[in-house]
């Protein structure tokens, strides 16, 4: 086993991630790269409540999350490994050729996106961002939950 | 006498809406609750909602699940903040507990409001 899910999703850790994801997958480590959640021991202790106690939270900054990836795919548990943004998992993915697929979790509106999918608001740059990864033979979808249809980038960018 | 505590519930879909209701039917009790939905939204975005529903007002934020991005969300919204207290686990029973007694600091309200909750789960034989 290995990291089964690289996931985008700017809530982090939550429900959809815990339950949705990791009970059909089994499981039994999240990584969370986030340099700011890095830092901060209050916000660590609040994903961990989320979580049951089965399953490891590993907390780590971006760069950190490069250095310490072949040792989290050489893991025999199953993983998911978080993001907030598209940048922390482009540079992820460029470290490693293992990562072969890359889940849209949850990208909300803000200021300069527009709607793609109900749970995906991207910016034409961020889209683009998106499509590189497509050409580097990265398989890009959206898939909120695993119960929904996995829906692929070109049918919304 | 200071401003009676606001009850902010802050759940997945519609559920926050769904439980004032059923506090307003039971009690009659309104404007005591205010419901904020995390649909659709970012940390950003939820901050803003709870930011509406507050409005200035010291307040208890009733969070559905203990763990999640509704208790991130409100949890982060309240930090440093001794007007907001958070609870998760909402349910039922401690908001109506809550409505009849928000002449109390949040924290307080927090905590009688998880004590009223948690007395409310029982199994009564079938």
């Amino acid at each position: 086993m290995t990291i089964r899910l690289f996931r985008i999703d700017d809530r982090l850790i939550h429900g959809q991630v815990v339950v949705g994801w990791g009970q059909p997958l089994g499981a039994r480590f999240i990584v969370l790269v986030d340099d700011e959640v890095r830092d901060s021991e209050w916000e660590q202790d609040l994903y961990r409540m989320g979580v049951p106690p089965e399953i490891e939270v590993i907390f780590a900054s971006a760069e950190e999350a490069a250095a310490r990836l072949p040792e989290w795919e050489a893991d025999p548990r199953v993983g998911i490994l978080l993001t907030g943004d598209i940048d922390t998992m482009a540079a992820l993915v460029s470290r490693s050729d293992r990562v072969t697929q890359v889940n849209l979790g949850g990208i909300h509106h803000r200021p300069g996106r527009r709607e793609r999918l109900r749970y995906v608001y991207l910016t034409d740059e961020e889209a683009a961002k998106l499509r590189r990864l497509a050409s580097n033979g990265v398989v890009v979808t959206a898939q909120d939950v695993p119960t929904a249809r996995a829906v692929p980038l070109e049918e919304f960018v | 006498m200071s401003e009676p505590l606001l009850g902010v519930i802050v759940s997945h879909s519609a559920l926050a809406q769904a439980l004032v209701s059923a506090v307003q039917a039971i009690t009659g009790v309104d404007g005591a609750l205010v419901p904020v939905s995390n649909e659709g939204c970012d940390y950003d975005a939820l901050a803003r909602r709870l930011e509406r529903a507050v409005a200035g007002r010291p307040a208890v934020l009733f969070v559905d699940l203990p763990g999640g991005s509704c208790l991130t969300g409100a949890a982060r919204y309240a930090h440093g903040n001794p007007a907001l207290a958070v609870v998760t686990g909402v349910n039922l029973a401690m908001l109506l507990d809550f409505v009849f007694h928000r002449e109390a600091t949040p924290e307080q309200a927090a905590r009688r409001a998880a004590e009223a909750g948690a007395k409310a789960i029982r199994t009564p034989a079938a």
